[in-house]
């Protein structure tokens, strides 16, 4: 079989999902002695592709048209590759600019989509393994068309490393300049401000479980005790209780912190994201089946308001 | 103009909870609007206040029982509800992305809207490609992951930021019509007045059939099936504290003080 994986870049930057796409894809192609073929479309395509050259690929095939993701493009690039090659797995990343391509890829070549695979397998078929309920339960999806499309959630799979000898073979897409009808016009930086979360060593950060604005003093006395900073997830931020400089997370800050102690946080893979480098990490969650404590070094199964408390004046003493 | 909003009611899962086949036991499951929705549902109200002549249309796809749920829109200012549902749809059964869009975009084509506002994933599927597969069958534009909308409703131009990873927005124009996929966070979502609560209950709600939207069984015809559902092995190697609120705080305190926190 072929497995065809989309490689993602921005701004000039080849993304890390895209080395993780190149070992799930080889991972799959070696189920049944396949062959992988990594696809890298607009921007410095010759010198992407060089990078994307790992061991393990077979063929790289580059599409130069424009610079930065324009999913029309994408979309239209990806479509024509995937009918040349009629892969039996077409791998894509469950990335915002995956999010926004995908499905539409899928629906043009009519392949089924299941998103967001955290492990796949092939045998007969394919049988990808994703998450339900906020990561509580896990379920197995199996494909029964010849083809299907996939995309697979960032940081699941390691980053394929050595060097290939792959081909390089420049896809000579046909874009319908009159189908792109949307532009992308600039990019924004959001979050700076008066603190940076990722310079912090302790941070104590709180989620929905705080439950009211009023609460969040609480947390503060308790960053004040600890002498740490102060950061959230996403809801908090959402709600405008604190402001997005404060947010950790895919789509706030990538932090590292000596001890990240998160309170009333589910662990929700965005948020995970953000925080997972940190080198010890402590819970504080009143489900025991919360994603959080599969990450976390140290943990306390119980009600937030009657722990931090106690932990202020723990602290203290 | 006219707003299509699609909603969904998602399922919570209890802290504590058991499996019962391809699903979760009945017993331990709370019901709510996605989350992603409310705000989808916000947006699409915020602009019938400031456009004239903007009619909110939201379109679900779910059992009677749903219907609590779906009038919560209904009291936040959206005028009237679709809500697809046919003896051929299994309560359990997981939709993947071709067969909900297939569904709604057949409601889409009764409604013919200007606009279609999604949430950018169901909390309890997450899925996140409804609204794309959604606009690509409908052949219409579509921008995923917003959150920030400013509407050229006279020039058929949505300007819209896209939240990238890492504190990065793309700043994206959209020609209408359009799908959007609305992320969490882009307003500020409004609690229902009691007078809102009241007027719901005498808006249209209309149920409509697989036939009344002129699909039949094998639109529903899948080559994805889920096959197990399972409680993860927990990965982690976690220490948890037991005891007493000053017994675990108390060892919690001892370790911080231990990595030097404070110091
Ligand atoms: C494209 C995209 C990007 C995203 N980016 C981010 C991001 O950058 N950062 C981010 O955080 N999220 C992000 N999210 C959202 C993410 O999916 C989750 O919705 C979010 O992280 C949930 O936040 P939470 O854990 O605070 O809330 P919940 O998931 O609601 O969890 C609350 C937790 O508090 C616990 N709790 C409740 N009451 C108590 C109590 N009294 N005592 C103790 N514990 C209690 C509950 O058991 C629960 O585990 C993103 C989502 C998408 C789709
Ligand atoms: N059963 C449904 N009925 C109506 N809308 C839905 C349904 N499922 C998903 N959607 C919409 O699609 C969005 C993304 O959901 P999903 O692709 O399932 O993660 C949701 O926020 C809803 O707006």
């Amino acid at each position: 079989m072929t497995v065809l994986a989309v490689a993602e870049h921005r701004r000039g930057e080849l993304r890390d999902v895209s080395h993780e796409l190149v070992t799930a894809g080889r991972e799959l192609a070696d189920a049944t002695d396949g062959d992988l073929h990594v696809a890298v479309v607009s921007g410095s395509v010759e010198e992407y592709a060089d990078r994307l050259d790992r061991d393990g690929v077979d063929v790289i095939h580059t599409v130069a048209h424009g610079e930065e993701f324009n999913h029309d493009v994408y979309t239209q690039a990806v479509t024509q590759l995937a009918e040349e090659i009629d892969p039996t797995v077409l791998l894509m990343p469950q990335s915002v600019n995956g999010l926004d391509y995908a499905p539409a890829v899928a629906n043009r070549v009519g392949l089924p989509l299941i998103t967001d695979a955290v492990d796949l397998a092939y045998d007969d078929g394919l049988t990808a393994t994703r998450e339900l309920y906020g990561s509580k339960v896990e379920t197995t999806i199996d494909s029964h068309a010849d083809s299907t499309a996939v995309t697979i959630r960032p940081a699941e799979w390691p980053a394929a490393e050595g060097s290939g000898d792959a081909t390089v073979e420049p896809f000579e897409a046909t874009i319908d300049e009159s189908a792109i009808r949307s532009t992308v016009t600039g990019f924004q930086e959001v979050g700076g401000g008066d603190v940076d979360i990722s310079e912090a060593d302790v941070l104590v950060s709180i989620g929905r479980g705080i439950e009211e604005e009023e609460n969040l003093d609480l947390i503060r006395d308790l960053a004040d005790t600890l002498d740490a900073t102060l950061s959230a997830s996403r809801p908090i931020v959402d709600n405008g209780w604190l402001p997005k400089n404060r947010q950790v997370g895919q789509s706030g800050k990538v932090v590292t912190p000596d001890v990240y102690i998160a309170i009333g946080i589910s662990g929700a893979v965005q948020h995970v994201a953000g925080m997972k480098g940190a080198d010890t990490i402590v819970a504080i969650n009143d489900d025991p089946n919360a994603p959080i404590f599969d990450i976390a070094d140290y943990g306390i199964v119980d009600d937030l308001f009657d722990v931090v408390p106690a932990l202020i004046e723990g602290f203290e003493s | 103009m006219k707003v299509l909003v699609t909603v969904k009611e998602v399922t919570a899962v209890d802290d504590e909870f058991e499996i019962d086949g391809l699903g979760i036991d009945d017993r331990y499951v709370t019901a709510d609007l996605n989350e992603w929705d409310e705000y989808a549902v916000e947006e699409a109200v915020q602009l019938s206040e400031s456009l004239d002549d903007v009619e909110v249309v939201t379109v679900t796809i779910g059992p009677s029982d749903a219907e609590e749920t779906i009038r919560q829109a209904l009291a936040k200012g959206a005028d009237r509800a679709i809500r697809v549902w046919d003896d051929a749809l299994d309560d359990d059964a997981m939709l993947d992305p071709a067969t909900k869009a297939r569904l709604l975009a057949a409601v889409a084509e009764q409604e013919d809207p200007d606009l279609i506002l999604t949430g950018v994933q169901s909390a309890d599927d997450s899925l996140g490609a409804t609204g794309v597969t959604l606009a690509d069958q409908l052949g219409t534009e579509w921008a995923a992951v917003v959150n920030a909308l400013d509407l050229d409703a006279q020039a058929g131009v949505a300007h819209v930021h896209r939240e990238l990873e890492g504190g990065v927005e793309e700043l994206t124009d959209v020609e209408l019509p359009a799908v959007l996929t609305i992320q969490t966070g882009i307003n500020d979502p409004r609690y229902a007045s009691l007078r809102g609560i009241r007027q719901a209950q005498s808006k249209e709600l209309a149920e409509k059939t697989l036939a009344d939207i002129g699909l039949d069984a094998t639109a529903l015809d899948s080559p994805i099936e889920q096959t197990a559902l399972y409680e993860p092995e927990s990965e982690g190697g976690a220490t948890l504290y037991e005891g007493t609120p000053e017994e675990t705080a108390g060892e919690l305190a001892g370790l911080l003080a231990e990595r030097g926190v404070g110091q």
